[in-house]
């Protein structure tokens, strides 16, 4: 059971490491600030929230648990927010080049 | 592989740090401010300090980086004075050769510590339970070397004078900052209407937990204070005027009760901020508390600024 578990944590932790990984060669390499913005939210917000899911039965007890997901969860709450008003101000300052 | 990763975490402060001080222009320069204390902040966990690394984000990134960004923003059209009022080659080259200097003297003493470090913390842990306090850090800072802490709770006080004595004489008692337009709908509205209610439990968990874990009043009160900053700028909450008592109450409370309890340490214990061991963890709770509040309002008031709008009138 422990060997499935920690097998688990050790491919969802991988695969968000992954995710962070594009996320960051998408905000190095994409062409403009709006594409880059997409591709960075979506990557990082799936990434912590694979990793914050492959710790999840290493927290020692329910309370950290939620924790754990309430942390994910208000960066996702974060990020978002954060994302839209950085695309707004962009979207007014003009068409993108 | 813990050496590789605190190799790259120290290359990275140094990274950050250098691209912070060569960069050209204020905003990128505060974007580099914040990277460097969330860095320093990881710093702190790998060195098992768990309460700085909490301070660090929440005052030293957080708090500290939202009030450069407001002068950022404030400076913007000022270039003239600005460039005026900078330093010319000379007075940097100066000013660097004697942070080095300080700085290879810090790590010099560093380095040349006896083997092992002095340390009181033995006998720090051995005197906490008489205190009720569980936390190590809190039982330091609040009974050990409490004349310290003191002295920090009411450099805030001075510090929310000082800006509020750079109003004008007709905005004085006035509005502080600028006066944010409702926003009635949008990502920063929704945001200002969905964290708070979550924020402020934390705020308040984390000032509690200080007595058993790390947390404590300085990190909760800024948590509180971020989210009193975010209704603000989205206009949801309207700041008192500097003249408005209750403001200045919650400014003072912390202080005062800190001063207060100190002063009943010469009636029930033997002097100055002395608690007696069955009244120790109350006493020090009472101070956390008053000292939440008022750390969370003075940081508001700082980011704020001095008074812009209000005021009493020209005489």
């Amino acid at each position: 059971m422990s060997l499935f578990l920690a097998l688990f944590s050790g491919i969802t932790i991988a695969v968000g490491v992954v995710f962070f990984i594009a996320g960051t060669v998408a905000l190095l390499r994409f062409p403009d600030p709006l594409s880059r913005l997409h591709a960075l939210t979506k990557a990082d917000s799936l990434g912590l929230g694979l990793i914050v899911l492959g710790l999840l039965p290493w927290a020692g007890g329910w309370l950290a648990a939620l924790k754990l997901i309430l942390v994910w969860l208000l960066v996702l709450l974060a990020g978002a927010t954060a994302t839209q008003m950085i695309a707004e101000r962009i979207r007014r300052s003009g068409p993108p080049q | 592989m813990s050496l590789v990763l605190d190799l790259c975490l120290a290359l990275a402060v140094i990274g950050v740090a250098v691209w912070t001080l060569a960069v050209r222009g204020n905003f990128p320069a505060v974007i580099g401010f914040v990277a460097y204390g969330l860095l320093l902040a990881l710093v702190w966990v790998r060195l098992g300090a768990v309460d700085v690394a909490l301070t660090e984000a929440a005052l030293g990134a957080g708090a500290t980086g939202v009030i450069l960004l407001f002068a950022v923003v404030r400076l913007r059209g000022g270039k003239a004075e600005i460039d005026a009022a900078t330093p010319s080659g000379p007075q940097r080259i100066a000013a660097g050769l004697l942070c080095a200097v300080v700085g290879i003297g810090l790590a010099a003493a560093v380095v040349t510590l006896p083997e092992p470090a002095p340390s009181l913390a033995a006998e720090a842990a051995r005197h906490l339970p008489a205190l009720g306090v569980a936390n190590p850090i809190t039982g330091v800072l609040m009974a050990y070397r409490g004349l310290d802490t003191l002295l920090e709770a009411v450099v805030l006080v001075f510090a929310v004078l000082a800006i509020w004595t750079m109003a004008p004489d007709r905005r004085w008692g006035g509005v502080p900052g600028p006066v944010f337009p409702v926003q009635s709908s949008g990502p920063l509205s929704l945001l200002a209407r969905v964290l708070p209610p979550i924020g402020i439990v934390v705020g308040i968990y984390v000032a509690w937990v200080g007595a058993d874990a790390p947390g404590g009043k300085f990190q909760g009160g800024t948590i509180l204070a971020a989210m009193g900053i975010l209704a603000w700028v989205a206009g949801l909450w309207r700041l008192p005027p500097t003249s408005a008592r209750g403001l200045r109450w919650a400014v003072v409370a912390g202080p005062l009760a800190f001063i207060g309890v100190g002063l009943l340490g010469f009636v029930i214990a033997d002097g100055f901020l002395a608690y007696p061991p069955s009244l120790a963890k109350p006493l020090i709770l009472l101070i956390e508390g008053a000292m939440t509040l008022s750390v969370a309002a003075a940081l508001i008031l700082m980011v704020a600024g001095p008074p812009e709008g209000g005021g009493r009138r020209a005489p």
